[in-house]
């Protein structure tokens, strides 16, 4: 497949009005005065509808901190955020965003299948409807048969998968995802890559994607947001114009490769700390 | 939202009271591959080293020809337990009634506070730290006072004692694990805009189950032995307490110490019940899943 073709002229919208996540001058500190960590520090992000973008950047770099201050889990310090034309905490109420924690957090009293089915009804969807979306998702990733199993019947990888079922299961506009494929095997992780793009090109979900992994943002992302520590800010964003439908021809081609160096070379200024504003 | 209580020491020290003798029922998954052998395994060393004690017992009774108000021989004791089946299982049926009737009674007003702690913070913050203080006293020993807070010839005053042992273990334990949630299953919950009352259904009501039972099992043999100290001070003849201090005063010590059997066997009875409860109510927990070898 040629690159170029079959493009999807996705996200990248100018408006805010068109925006799902706006962060101006976001700032965010814990702790006391006499114990104080600045976590992040002027944050500026727009990210439109439609567009999937990762957080990358070095551990502690508060890449966990923005997503859980788009979930309206954590306040501001400083700054002003708003998601899906609201503030974060009417978002949240009207159920705008499913998450995936860096931590499974599965309830262990419930089987895969009711952990899957635990937003669509706490939402109050119809017991049918709710079994047959947990259905699809656990299908969707490969889980079908563990239904019925307790969360700690699974492994590590599994259980993020079911996590990953329950965030999609209701079909948020905005999916949060925090290092979602880190517990995964090399071939799980890149079938899930490809089965997550596939979901996010049929429906209409912006993506926030929190990643270690250099080649996975540039495979997923319309955008790499790179990020640097101590305090935890934005040091570039690169745009990715690979085409889409992406595949494994997508992680062979040249673009590809220079796009990784092109993100590595970020990631690297900003820890010797050259990119800074 | 969620300050950890000051509770978790004392709870620890209440849980370390448990004993292990039955640590086999938890370990033990109906419907494995080899469950006669798993059995065996489980409870075979406990049953060997019983029948080994009592054998020595005998042994060691006749051979030293220890005086029978000291320590009566298990066959002596065997004897008078069943020759008096009817009197003593009798007694320990009401002795039963007042037990079961305390735990109900304070097991009952002890989860109805934990829940108010959920729902209102002063009394968590006001009340809790007393229900500590009170769990760290002997509270047996207010049985001579609590067996006159009612007529003491009725079983009531029997359970009002023991629904004061009862309550405190119980809802100190239960308030504990309300409270001691994974803070990753609260964001989550807020994450999918749940309220209050799901938060309490869907994450801190089951995260609570294993504390509310392990605090049970203590107090399923405490409302034995609380019952019976009541008993001892005073009230109707027909129960265990009177029973054996009657027959003890009387030097009939192979009738005491059939009575203490039946009250054995009752509180072991009581404890077993609420294991299997456990078991049906939280086929989950660690405790129940299955390891290796059994
Ligand atoms: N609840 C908290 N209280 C105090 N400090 C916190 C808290 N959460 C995060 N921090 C601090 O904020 C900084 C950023 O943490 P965060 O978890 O966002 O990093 P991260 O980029 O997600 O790291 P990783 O890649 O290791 O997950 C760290 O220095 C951390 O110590
Ligand atoms: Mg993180």
């Amino acid at each position: 497949m040629v690159a170029g073709t079959n493009s999807r002229e996705r996200g990248r919208g100018d408006g805010v009005s068109d925006a799902v996540v706006v962060a101006r001058g976001v700032g965010k500190v814990f702790g006391t005065d006499t114990d104080r960590v600045e976590a992040l520090r002027g944050i500026d992000l727009q990210i439109a509808r439609g567009e999937f973008i990762s957080l990358i950047g070095p551990s502690g770099c508060g890449k966990s901190t923005l997503l859980r201050l788009i979930g309206d889990l954590l306040q501001p310090s400083a700054g002003e955020l708003v998601v899906n034309g609201k503030p974060p905490r009417q978002a949240r109420l009207d159920r705008d965003y499913g998450i995936v924690f860096q931590q499974p957090t599965l309830l262990d009293w419930r089987t895969v299948r009711a952990n899957v089915e635990l937003p669509l009804e706490i939402m109050g969807v119809a017991r049918e409807e709710r079994a047959a979306r947990a259905e699809e998702m656990l299908a969707l990733v490969q889980l079908a048969e563990f239904a019925d199993h307790h969360p700690w019947q699974l492994s590590g990888g599994m259980q993020q998968r079911v996590a990953i079922a329950r965030a999609l299961g209701f079909r948020p506009a905005l999916l949060l995802m925090d290092e979602p494929f880190g517990a995964l095997d090399e071939m799980t992780r890149e079938l899930m890559q490809q089965e997550l793009l596939r979901i996010w090109t049929e429906t209409e979900t912006t993506v926030v994607f929190v990643t270690h992994s250099i080649p996975e943002a540039v495979f997923l992302s319309t955008r790499v947001v790179v990020m640097s520590p101590r305090p935890g800010r934005i040091s570039a964003v690169i745009d990715v114009p690979l085409a889409h439908p992406r595949d494994v021809e997508t992680r062979e081609s040249d673009d590809y490769y220079r796009l990784i160096t092109e993100v590595r070379e970020a990631l690297r200024r900003g820890e010797t700390g050259e990119g800074r504003r | 939202m969620t300050p950890r209580d000051p509770t978790e020491r004392d709870v620890e020290l209440l849980e370390s009271h448990e004993t292990d003798i039955f640590a086999g029922f938890e370990g033990d998954i109906p419907g494995e591959p080899g469950r006669l052998e798993t059995w065996i395994r489980a409870y075979g060393p406990a049953a060997a080293a019983f029948v080994v004690v009592l054998a020595l017992w005998e042994i060691l009774t006749r051979a030293l020809d220890i005086e029978t108000f000291l320590l009566p021989k298990p066959s002596e004791i065997l004897d008078r337990f069943i020759t008096n089946a009817p009197i003593i299982w009798g007694h320990g049926f009401r002795t039963l009634v007042e037990a079961l009737g305390g735990f109900v009674i304070g097991g009952t007003l002890a989860v109805a506070m934990a829940f108010a702690t959920v729902r209102w913070a002063a009394i968590r913050e006001g009340l809790l730290p007393f229900a500590i203080a009170a769990n760290t006293m002997p509270i047996i020993a207010l049985a001579p006072i609590a067996n006159n807070w009612f007529n003491v010839t009725s079983p009531l005053s029997k359970m009002a004692v023991v629904s004061v042992i009862v309550f405190f273990p119980v809802m100190i334990n239960t308030t504990r694990g309300l409270f001691e949630v994974d803070p990753g299953e609260l964001d989550l919950l807020r994450s999918m805009a749940a309220t209050p009352r799901e938060v309490l259904r869907h994450v801190r009501i089951p995260n609570a189950l294993p504390y509310f039972f392990s605090a049970l099992k203590v107090a399923s043999t405490l409302s034995i032995i609380g019952a019976i100290v009541a008993e001892y001070f005073g009230g109707p003849q027909d129960v265990l307490g009177q029973y054996i201090l009657n027959r003890a005063n009387l030097f009939q010590f192979p009738d005491a110490w059939a009575a203490i059997l039946v009250a054995s066997i009752l509180g072991i009875a009581f404890y077993v019940l609420i294991v299997l409860v456990e078991r049906l109510a939280m086929p989950w927990h660690v405790s129940l899943r299955a390891t290796e070898g059994g």
